[in-house]
């Protein structure tokens, strides 16, 4: 049971401090710092002073005040919330890999190199590019390192006049992003009726201002772009170079590769595609792959194997690299998992990923049909994501998609991603990946069904919830207005 | 199938509800000829009992090592309550708490963590963690050009700091037209002088840059430098170890205004070495500077009752939301390493945190004393300094390394590729974590193999 205060309100460990109290088999024993005084703090931080039973109890406790894929179906469009295996975080967690210094020479760490090596072998395969860079800390540095890489590219050639990166309105807020972290202006392409990149509106604004297209396949509408060939060639025809984002690539794994459409950059979620965890936000990793023309600007480090012997290359072994994007050479131990991971599916299960994402979309976007909601793009086969669009229930009933989503959250389902993709209004995206079974499905259906009703006959119910949760809806104007971002107590 | 729970029973009756002959057809909409059919590169599936038996096998074969490298990852000792903690599924498998009243597990930690973490910096407000230490100082370069109102792009660097958090700056700032000029340091004292500074004076730059301790341990005249830069109208951006400043100033009070902004790496914060990464990049600064920080922010608030509650705020300046126009297009944050920092602070408590950071600066010193005592090693800084130290040998650095290697040391950082003045030079770390005894054994060995290499070497004749 938590103490009556807890209940009341969020219990800081800042709260559970007494004067004097410590963790006291944590502690090494004293020393004295014989420094100048002008180094040193007048008063020692002021830190929690708590027991170790204290600490262990409140996370723990913080801990359960969470939903994530181990408790709950957690359907989150563009996020691919599938089960994270708990043998990729053993495989990690051994000690050997956890206690090697990174600056420690390549002999000591032949077998973390080894399965790096491995790694950049599969996602070179499983992307169809020439080679593959791992250092990438997330999603968003791979981003960077790829446009960083087309802007090397071109400058290298002298052809500096390429000053516009080309971004389809439905991307993620990344990619422009990106693109001005890169020194270039963004030009937003529209979407056409169906959710494809209007090719029509791509001829007009591709020229030669036009470094290169970022496109994001299957896009964030969860439908595979059928001009995607097409659009290939109306770049590379102006000069540019084409960016893939793997955000959905497990929409496609296995089965199609970027490599063989023709794509001369591609980033990939391993949180996503290859189940590392999500973290609560991090740490992600975002290896890079690319055509053989960008070989030489990949950002170190990258693994080589010689004779048997595994290094990393550095820069004096790769002159025209974009440089290094960590002081360390990336997310290690996540690449660790992403490797464990892809060595348990193995060739086979790569495609099977792709196979059962899909087969659980369009069952569901199916099953939501039946039951009455509607499908943003019923004219599409739907990938690994769908779209429900609730513009017509709002207009009814009032209740948004931000209603809907607070309430299944008492239903015992986390939300699917709303607001997003931009074009859609009151849009649910929802993507169940492949790791779910037809039962939870089945009861996000009837817990759906549900809420509608309730919309339609209590909609201050809905727009009320939840109603279960450690808090009711917050004040987020509040919270902006009034900061308080470090307690002050 | 490994992690896809379908019978066939399952494939058969929802191929039937969605209408579909076969999983097959439900990819009918991609252009014919593109399909890989096989990958033959990607080896075959392993069970989860043949994946381990391969992980340990690698795991083993990269050994056991008495390690004395430091320079940007730290070996502490790691509390065992840390990592079941935060490999909990809860926190392990939930996303970015953008449900916030089903995320308050992560939002209060992380605002928890805020709050350690502007104490022990002494500064304002603080981010829910960016990816690393290096590309912390680079974010912290861009917000400072962002914010100069004399519109500066030009950012001054001591070459005291972190040889690789320079190179990650170069590559992250090179496209935006900023320009980092590198400024030279004692080769005496191993630390920025103030009067060399003055040579800058008339270079516009939005920033000066302020490590402590330096890359090479040694304390930097902290308050001169901020003031110096605050006289010039630059920001003073301050690059620290966490773990120090349990003893340290903190940046917040250096010189007669603070540090504007202060970043660094959260690993020596219970993480451990694990090749590099993953770590966490922290970021504080004055409260003027917040809506020009990066990354997520967490702040407190109360919900429709009036009861306390976190949430993700100022997201106005996120990609998500400003997109080509956003502070930064970090979309993550370090979450799982926030959380292993987090509980680390708080058991580790005033006390915990200055026993650690003084008992690894007297290990460090005890090494210096062992090592020097061998005939040709001094110490080439003889400053005040932290848990690092720089030390020269008679001979090649790298070969000297490599014979420590051999007997099971990892005996420090070769600075030759890094400073041309210091080839013959190695940093050196002692932690908390070393005995009495790892300390001897470490000047044993040295001594042993610099004994042997004033012998000639036997020439090896080829048997016939």
């Amino acid at each position: 049971m938590q103490d009556a205060t807890e209940v009341v309100n969020a219990v800081l460990i800042f709260e559970r401090s007494q004067t004097g109290r410590t963790a006291a088999a944590q502690l090494p024993a004293a020393a004295v710092a014989d420094l100048p005084a002008e180094f040193l703090r007048a008063t020692p931080p002021a830190l929690p002073e708590v027991s170790e039973l204290d600490v262990v109890r409140h996370y723990t406790r913080l801990s359960q005040k969470n939903y994530s894929i181990d408790t709950h179906f957690y359907p989150l469009g563009s996020c691919t919330m599938k089960y994270n295996p708990r043998g990729s975080n053993a495989a990690a967690m051994l000690d050997g890999f956890l206690n090697r210094h990174p600056l420690a020479d390549a002999t000591s760490g032949q077998g973390f190199l080894a399965s790096m090596h491995e790694l950049q072998e599969i996602l070179k395969e499983v992307t169809g590019m020439a080679g593959v860079s791992l250092t990438p800390m997330a999603g968003a540095q791979g981003e960077f390192a790829g446009i960083a890489m087309i802007r090397a590219y071109h400058n290298a050639r002298g052809d500096t006049a390429r000053r516009e990166i080309l971004v389809p309105d439905a991307a993620h807020g990344t990619n422009p992003a990106t693109a001005s972290m890169c020194g270039y202006t963004v030009k937003e392409i529209p979407s056409d009726k169906d959710g494809n990149v209007n090719i029509d509106a791509l001829r007009v604004a591709v020229g030669p201002q036009t470094a290169g297209l970022m496109l994001t396949n299957p896009s964030t509408i969860g439908a595979f772009e059928t001009g995607i060939l097409e659009i290939q060639k109306i770049i590379h025809a102006a000069g540019g170079l084409t960016y893939y984002d793997g955000a959905n690539l497990n929409a496609i794994l296995g089965r199609v590769r970027p490599g063989d459409m023709g794509f001369d950059v591609i980033h990939m979620n391993l949180h996503k595609t290859f189940s590392t965890p999500h973290g609560g936000g991090g740490p992600g990793a975002g290896p890079v792959g690319v055509a053989e023309r960008l070989l030489p600007f990949l950002p170190i480090p990258l693994v080589i194997e010689a004779q048997g012997h595994y290094r990393y290359l550095e820069e004096a072994d790769r002159p025209q690299s974009i440089g290094r994007m960590s002081a360390f050479g990336g997310n290690q131990g996540v690449l660790l998992r992403a490797w464990a991971y892809a060595r348990m599916l193995g060739r086979d299960g790569m495609r099977r990923v792709a196979d059962y994402a899909t087969l659980n979309a369009n069952y569901l976007a199916v099953e939501l049909a039946r039951a009455g909601f509607d499908l943003a793009y019923p004219q599409r086969r739907a990938s690994h994501e769908f779209i429900v669009t609730l513009k017509k229930l709002k207009d009814a009933t009032g209740v948004s998609a931000m209603d809907f989503a607070k309430r299944l959250l008492d239903y015992g389902f986390h939300a699917p991603t709303t607001y997003f993709p931009l074009l859609v209004p009151e849009c649910l995206l929802i993507e169940p990946s492949e790791t779910e079974s037809r039962e939870t499905l089945d009861a996000f259906v009837a817990a759906m069904r549900a809420i509608k009703t309730e919309a339609e006959t209590d909609p201050a119910l809905v727009k009320g919830a939840p109603y279960t949760q450690p808090v009711k809806r917050l004040d987020d104007v509040k919270a902006a207005r009034e900061l308080d971002l470090a307690w002050k107590g | 199938m490994p992690f896809i729970p379908h019978t066939e029973a399952d494939v058969a009756a929802m191929l039937n509800a969605i209408g579909a002959p076969a999983i097959d057809s439900l990819f009918d909409e991609i252009p014919a000829g593109l399909d890989c059919a096989g990958l033959p590169g990607v080896p075959e599936g392993l069970s989860e009992m043949a994946l381990m038996r391969l992980a340990r096998e690698r795991a083993r074969a990269d050994g056991d090592w008495l390690n004395f490298i430091g320079a940007g990852a730290y070996e502490h000792h790691i509390p065992a309550a840390i990592w079941p903690i935060v490999t909990r599924g809860e926190f392990y498998s939930a996303y970015t708490p953008y449900q916030a009243e089903a995320s308050q597990g992560t939002l209060q930690l992380i605002y928890e963590y805020q709050t350690l973490i502007t104490r022990l910096t002494g500064l304002d407000v603080s981010n829910a963690s960016l990816y690393d230490g290096a590309s912390a100082l680079t974010e912290a370069i861009l917000m400072a050009v962002r914010s100069d109102k004399q519109n500066r792009r030009r950012v001054l660097v001591p070459a005291t700091v972190h040889p690789r958090y320079r190179a990650v700056a170069q590559a992250l700032v090179n496209a935006q037209g900023i320009e980092i000029i590198t400024l030279p340091y004692c080769t005496d004292c191993g630390h920025s002088l103030v009067d060399a500074l003055d040579l800058f004076k008339n270079q516009p730059a939005a920033a000066l840059v302020i490590p402590q301790p330096n890359f090479f341990g040694v304390l930097e005249p902290v308050d001169a430098l901020t003031d110096w830069a605050h006289a010039q109208d630059m920001q003073a951006i301050a690059v620290v170890n966490p773990m120090t400043l349990a003893l340290l100033k903190p940046p917040g009070q250096w010189g007669h205004q603070g540090a504007d902004i202060c970043v660094g790496d959260g690993q020596p914060l219970g993480i451990p070495l694990s090749s590099g990464g993953p770590y966490f990049g922290f970021m504080t600064a004055k409260q003027a500077l917040v809506r020009q920080m990066p990354g997520r922010i967490v702040g407190r608030t109360v919900d429709l009752d009036g009861k306390t509650g976190f949430s993700l705020t100022l997201q106005a300046r996120e990609q998500h939301i400003r997109r080509a126009k956003a502070t930064s297009n970090i979309c993550s944050n370090q979450g799982l390493m926030v959380a292993a920092a987090t509980i680390y602070m708080s058991l580790m408590g005033p006390q915990g945190l200055t026993r650690v950071a003084a008992t690894s600066r007297s290990n460090t010193r005890a090494l210096v004393d062992r090592l020097t005592a061998l005939p040709g090693v001094s110490e080439v800084f003889k400053r005040p300094a932290l848990h690092e130290a720089v030390i020269r040998l008679p001979g090649d650095a790298s070969e000297i390394l490599r014979a420590l290697t051999a007997r099971g040391i990892q005996g420090g950082y070769a600075l030759g590729a890094d400073y041309a003045e210091l080839s013959d030079c190695i940093l050196v770390c002692a932690t908390e974590t070393k005995t009495d005894a790892d300390l001897d054994l470490y000047a044993e060995q040295l001594e042993r193999i610099l004994s042997r290499r004033d012998i000639p070497k036997c020439k090896m004749q080829p048997k016939w």
